[in-house]
């Protein structure tokens, strides 16, 4: 193609304006009918209703064991720390990134759950068993000690698998890992002794 | 419109049928354009196969995956066991799957080796800017066929996988949560995830890839291909307008690059028949257990077309903050004193760092929580992105005098050495549990991968570079 000087003689301004309006119309329309399709892809009215608090009887835990249960889909862990597991919570607060759970604490730690043990009974301890760097499910590691993949003073807690975070038994997140934020303490109350309520946290009047 | 052509009286039926149907259709001037009259460089080496291989590959995959359909369940109650039903029950089923399973690993090599085809030979530099655009939007249309196709057979390895790459974009500030909320379509990885990730993988993206294929080739014919030697054919025409270096696709390289199928098909089959899992690697051996949203397998690891990019995300960490935030420092001061910018380059640069060093973090010792920037989190996602993204850069970031690495000096073919050793490493790296050890090398890797695009536009012009013939090598058989 030859380079050539554009000639704006012969254009009819009035037909240019309607041209320029019914583009503005059209282009309108057009993003109208995009909102219902972008809209399907919101979570479904059956998938927010999904999400009723589950009950869980602890009385069958032992110390140092973990339980697994579903809450929305996710894993919620309840897992009955041992006496040194609870003290080894004040040794190792230099290596972690949050100790005192400060950030997102609305999202992340329930008011009741926002001391050094992050937990209602300070044996306890109820979390999400997702990671908060990408979502995976960390792994056991609740034996202290040098192990692969991890330090030499490891005091006990999660190791995730897929990018390396490590949390500690109140899980919150060891320094200098691809995990910002301790593990989700979800919303749970104490039905009886034994009885946990996950998903709800409100007692009734 | 052009006048009616009429066939010779004593013409074929043959003859007459193609006249009549080009009068309405340009089915020979199609032909002769992109096949019979598209002349390329005659001197296309073993690197030129990738292209015709790649096409070959998507055929493969699209007829494949159009039967795998026909047996399979979005479902993900259903899902899993569908894949066994394809594997075990439905006749051939497993040769149709464990096609399109390897035809998936199969894709990725072929269009690295074609990629790295254009790396040596300069082949996206102008005029074929657009070429390299529309191929970089392919393979980032195919990363995301490749992802989404991984979720459906429903396996653990799917669906950690699809968690954690949804869960990338939660990273994003403000919007993130809620966006990843809406390409689940729930609040975990679920059914719906799995069924919007079917239609996406079985039309949506399809359908953009083959218009994108379809615009390369254009593009690509338009502009004419280049060679290995990067000299442009089109500047040495014989008096009919044809190139000297040129000769015409068909049949010459349309026969050629039946070798390169026959080449292929013989490895091809032979992983699809003695070895489809590629030793864990083409199939996950962790995805032969269902999806169970409870428990991440011990040890995760993308696909191993995705782990290089894989390896920089996880190598973001605080620590590689604290040297990216160095990094940024020395550019912008170099840029701002040794570059050639005007006044304004100046103080676009000094604001763009400055930014820049916040957001990374520079100034999280006040403790303001304004001015702490982003999470390491959220950098690693840029990371990621951005290694893939780079690579549209690259007619901008090559500024040397000559296309092909043939006629650079030789120490740049180091350079080019040390990036795909790189490559290969951070590859590697992301199959392996993370550990300290890999994690420092991986930010090395990170960090040599960056700058060899971003200190491109400097090395690329430095060195004694060679003369260009005025015509391709070439040396008849």
């Amino acid at each position: 193609m030859s380079e050539s000087v554009v000639v704006h003689e012969g254009i009819d301004d009035s037909k240019r304006k309607w041209v320029a309006i019914t583009c503005v119309a059209g282009a309108g329309a057009g993003i109208a009918t995009a909102v219902p399709f972008v809209s399907t892809f919101a979570p479904s009215e059956r998938a927010k209703a999904a999400g009723a608090a589950v009950e869980v009887d602890i009385s069958d835990l032992k110390v140092g064991e973990k339980k697994t249960v579903e809450w929305r889909g996710q894993p919620v862990w309840i897992v009955k720390r041992s006496p040194e597991m609870v003290a080894s919570l004040s040794k190792d607060t230099a290596e972690l990134a949050d100790p005192d759970s400060k950030r997102n604490p609305d999202e992340l730690t329930p008011p009741y759950a926002r001391n050094e043990h992050r937990s209602i009974k300070s044996d306890v301890l109820v979390v999400v068993g997702i990671c908060t760097h990408l979502g995976c499910s960390p792994g056991d590691k609740f034996s202290a000690g040098a192990q692969p993949s991890l330090p030499s003073d490891w005091p006990g807690g999660w190791l995730c698998p897929c990018h390396g975070s490590t949390f500690d038994l109140a899980g919150r997140v060891f320094k200098n890992k691809p995990a910002p934020d301790n593990l989700r303490v979800p919303p749970h109350m104490y039905l009886s002794d034994s009885k946990l309520l996950i998903g709800e946290d409100k007692k009734e009047a | 419109m052009s006048e009616f052509k009429v066939a010779p009286a004593n013409a074929s039926a043959g003859v007459k049928l193609l006249t009549w149907v080009d009068n309405r259709f340009p089915a020979t001037k199609l032909w002769k354009e992109h096949l019979s009259e598209y002349y390329a460089p005659k001197n296309f080496n073993f690197w030129y196969f990738f292209g015709s291989l790649a096409l070959l590959v998507l055929v493969i995959q699209i007829v494949t995956g159009i039967f795998l359909v026909m047996h399979y369940k979005p479902d993900a109650t259903l899902a899993f066991a569908s894949v066994e039903y394809i594997m075990r029950d439905v006749p051939w089923g497993w040769l149709v799957r464990y096609m399109h399973s390897t035809g998936a690993s199969a894709f990725f090599i072929v269009v690295y080796l074609h990629m790295f085809r254009g790396f040596m030979y300069g082949s996206y530099r102008k005029p074929r800017e657009l070429v390299w655009i529309f191929g970089c939007a392919i393979f980032l249309c195919l990363m995301g066929e490749a992802f989404m196709g991984y979720l459906l057979p429903w396996g653990q390895m799917s669906y950690w996988g699809a968690q954690v790459i949804v869960n990338l974009f939660s990273a994003i500030p403000f919007v993130g949560p809620e966006l990843s909320l809406m390409i689940r379509g729930d609040y975990v990885v679920s059914d719906a995830t799995l069924n919007r990730f079917f239609s996406f993988h079985v039309i949506a993206i399809p359908l953009i890839l083959l218009g994108l294929v379809v615009a390369h080739i254009i593009a690509l014919h338009e502009v004419g291909s280049n060679n290995p030697d990067g000299v442009e054919i089109k500047a040495d025409k014989d008096d009919k307008g044809i190139p000297r270096d040129g000769i015409p696709f068909h049949p010459y390289y349309s026969v050629h690059d039946l070798m390169g199928v026959a080449g292929f098909l013989i490895l091809f089959s032979a992983v699809v028949f003695f070895w489809p899992e590629g030793g864990g690697y083409f199939l996950e051996s962790n995805n032969f257990i269902p999806a169970d949203s409870l428990k991440t397998p011990p040890h995760i690891a993308p696909v191993w077309y995705f782990t290089p990019f894989y390896s920089m995300l996880r190598a973001t960490t605080d620590d590689m903050l604290v040297w990216l935030r160095l990094i940024v420092l020395v550019a912008a001061v170099l840029a701002i004193v040794k570059g050639k910018f005007g006044g304004l380059g100046k103080a676009v640069i000094a604001i763009g760092a400055a930014l820049l060093l916040v957001g990374i973090g520079a100034l999280k010792f006040t403790g303001i929580p304004a001015l702490s920037g982003c999470d390491a989190k959220f950098w690693g996602v840029c990371v990621m992105g951005g290694s893939v993204l780079i690579l549209f850069f690259m007619p901008w970031l090559d500024k040397s005098p000559v296309k092909s690495i043939r006629y650079r000096p030789d120490w740049h073919k180091a350079v080019y050495a040390v990036f795909v050793v790189t490559f290969l490493i951070l590859g590697w790296l992301g199959i392996q549990p993370p550990d300290p050890l890999k994690t420092a090398i991986a930010q090395v890797g990170t960090l040599l991968y960056f700058g060899f695009f971003l200190l491109m536009p400097w090395w690329s012009q430095q060195g004694t570079f060679k003369a260009v013939p005025a015509r391709v090598t070439f040396h008849a058989h």
